[in-house]
């Protein structure tokens, strides 16, 4: 069984989801279910639990894992405090740290992130960062207690496809935790190509919640991820830089 | 250098002449940009533009969705004081137009804030007229404490204040503020600013900066529409908000088009802008900035603000009372300006999802006061990186 732990915890679906920019609750909860996805990401900032039935956690599958993430936060003193929250709002034990100081480009701050995952995995909890990706910031995350690191794929929202393919395929191949690509995924081709990378799942939000009809795309998304993952394992063959007729150097021997 | 200098550097440009002078080419060449120049704004905002309004408004739309979701915030004001020391051309709170004035007291504060929580809204901006002695820093301060028990997030609307100050403010829990330059022409600022402290038209100019350097996370500018040429006023504006998200890239910055509305002193409007014009400013500037705020509140009707909903707007005013003490006592009183959506939270709520948008009620919680923050830095040794921009 190709299982993916985080944490204590073993999935079986590579497809992670989240809330953010559905148009209605109902449709989200059919995006889910038909997604297979069993981590969905939460703005915390979003919750409010005394909204009775427009409290957004009420249309989350209960066998779905909450990983409520610390948007909003500008630096390692918020992502901390909202962290804290969540968990005595009882959401669970994950955490997925955002700490974005740029409202321009939404890039995360690495160094920030580091600070608040070291804080929350000394608390206990299962620290998931989302980051730049930088060899050097994920040893460092690594070092500070991270379960998995959330490397983007290009800025949040973007649909721009892995536009940092290599560094990621650096961090795949130096990889000590779980890699689960996350933002800017925009196409279910572009989930295949990260899976088919080595990447050990993907985070997809935006591209599915703003589809015509993010019920159907969740479901694209499932099966791009299922195929990449496949292939992956499959071994996919090397790919030759030119063509090789001859040996134009070593024929000699012959 | 601060955003005066900047106005002040190319104040005497030949705008009407440069607007006029667009094309239809450009306006084109501006559409098929991601990363548009002041040129390209200049296109978006020029007659030439009004051909090409529904493409600028299809790409607006698709924008909006991409960066903030099929999703809209909804907020209220809540108005403390109307006592002001100012005497301006078109405002019903200025000092010779008399009524019996209002300053809430905590007690009060308490029950407007209990009333709008009630009806649904969990971000509140405070507002006051203008008066250092009746909305006091203390005053505002204190005002935030009490809203705080109640509310997510808290923005404020007062006169101008000292980054020091605005940094008091922010410690007590405000997290937003909103500062309107009114017109950015410093000629007819000077002509409708007719006496009082907000004749000071730099003071005022530089505020919405001085807001980000006290560590504001949103800032929300604009100009009143209908006081001068309204396509250069949303040119500065957006000129404005783009020299603050460039400098202060951790702050949201936000823009709204308020258009200048019937009040007591029975101003009229130098010049008349009329939908369509509000339409094209909204695109213009969306596709100026794609990532930034655009804000709209009731001082527009009920079926035009359902229209604009789709054309870029990320944040709405709902059920807005602008009478002091108004939401947990409902009469009849002076406003600062008709309230012209008179729709409940829900019948807001109801008309959103109809839109195919997710009303949001709630989209922060207040962290911590200031002594919260000053145990936790303790508990963690957190060294409070120095912001961008000193006197804080």
């Amino acid at each position: 069984m190709d299982e993916l732990i985080i944490g204590q915890t073993k999935l079986t679906n590579r497809l992670f989801t989240g809330t953010g920019k559905f148009a209605d609750h109902s449709v989200m909860r059919q995006a889910f279910a038909q997604s297979g996805s069993e981590v969905v990401t939460v703005a915390v900032r979003r919750v409010d639990l005394e909204a009775g039935h427009e409290n957004i956690l009420e249309d989350i599958p209960s066998n779905m894992i909450i990983m409520p993430n610390t948007s909003g936060a500008r630096n390692a003193e918020e992502a901390v405090r909202i962290a804290r929250l969540a968990r005595a709002a009882g959401m669970g034990n994950w955490i997925k740290i955002e700490v974005i100081s740029d409202q321009k480009y939404l890039l995360p701050d690495n160094e920030e992130t580091i600070r608040a995952t070291d804080i929350l995995s000394n608390e206990g909890f299962v620290v998931l960062p989302y980051m730049n990706p930088d060899l050097m910031a994920a040893k460092k995350l690594a070092d500070a207690g991270a379960a998995a690191i959330m490397p983007l794929g290009s800025p949040i929202g973007s649909n721009r496809g892995i536009r940092m393919k290599e560094m990621i395929r650096i961090l795949i191949e130096e990889k000590t935790l779980p890699i689960i690509v996350d933002a800017g995924i925009g196409r279910p081709s572009e989930a295949a190509e990260a899976m088919e990378m080595g990447a050990d799942a993907v985070l997809v939000n935006t591209a599915i919640a703003t589809a015509d009809d993010p019920v159907s795309m969740a479901e694209a998304f499932n099966l791009a991820v299922m195929a990449g993952r496949k292939a992956y394992l499959a071994g996919l063959g090397p790919v030759s830089q030119r063509a090789a007729a001859s040996s134009p150097l070593t024929g000699f021997l012959r | 250098m601060s955003f005066y200098e900047v106005y002040d550097s190319i104040k005497h440009k030949p705008y009407e002449t440069m607007l006029e002078s667009m094309t239809v080419k450009d306006v084109d060449r501006a559409l098929n940009k991601t990363e548009l120049d002041e040129h390209d704004l200049l296109a978006l905002l020029s007659p030439a533009a009004a051909e090409r309004l529904e493409e600028m408004a299809q790409k607006a739309h698709w924008l909006t969705v991409q960066n903030f979701g099929k999703t809209i915030s909804l907020y209220a004001p809540l108005y403390l004081t109307d006592y002001c020391v100012n005497k301006c051309a078109y405002c019903s709170f200025s000092f010779d137009n008399d009524f019996p004035r209002r300053k809430l007291t905590a007690l009060e504060i308490d029950q407007e804030a209990k009333a709008l929580k009630d009806m649904g809204i969990q971000h509140v901006i405070l507002l006051t007229g203008e008066s250092r002695v009746h909305s006091s820093v203390s005053y505002l301060a204190e005002s935030a404490r009490i809203l705080r028990k109640h509310a997510a997030s808290i923005a404020i609307e007062v006169q101008p204040l000292d980054a020091e100050e605005y940094h008091q403010l922010f410690q007590a829990g405000v997290d937003g503020l909103t500062v309107y330059q009114e017109v950015y022409n410093e000629e007819v600022y000077k002509d409708i600013h007719i006496k009082g402290p907000k004749r000071n038209y730099r003071y005022r100019l530089d505020a919405p900066e001085r807001g980000c350097q006290a560590g504001m996370r949103s800032i929300n500018i604009g100009a009143l529409l209908g006081m001068d040429n309204w396509r250069k006023e949303v040119f500065f504006t957006a000129l404005h908000a783009r020299y603050l998200q460039k400098k202060y890239i951790e702050t949201d910055i936000a823009v709204s088009f308020p258009r200048i509305r019937p009040n007591l002193g029975g101003f009229e409007p130098r010049v008349n802008v009329e939908d369509k014009d509000l339409v094209q400013a909204m695109l213009a500037f969306r596709l100026f900035m794609p990532r930034a705020g655009i804000t709209l509140s009731t001082r527009e009707e009920a079926e035009l603000r359902d229209h604009l909903i789709k054309l870029g707007v990320t944040k709405m005013s709902a059920a807005s009372s602008t009478v002091v003490g108004g939401y947990a006592n409902k009469k009849e009183d002076n406003s600062q300006f008709e309230i012209s959506d008179t729709r409940s939270v829900e019948e807001v709520k109801h008309r959103l999802k109809q839109l195919g948008y997710q009303p949001v009620s709630k989209d922060w919680d207040i962290l911590a006061g200031e002594e919260e923050k000053d145990a936790f830095s303790a508990s963690c040794d957190y060294d409070r990186k120095a912001r961008t921009g000193a006197g804080v």
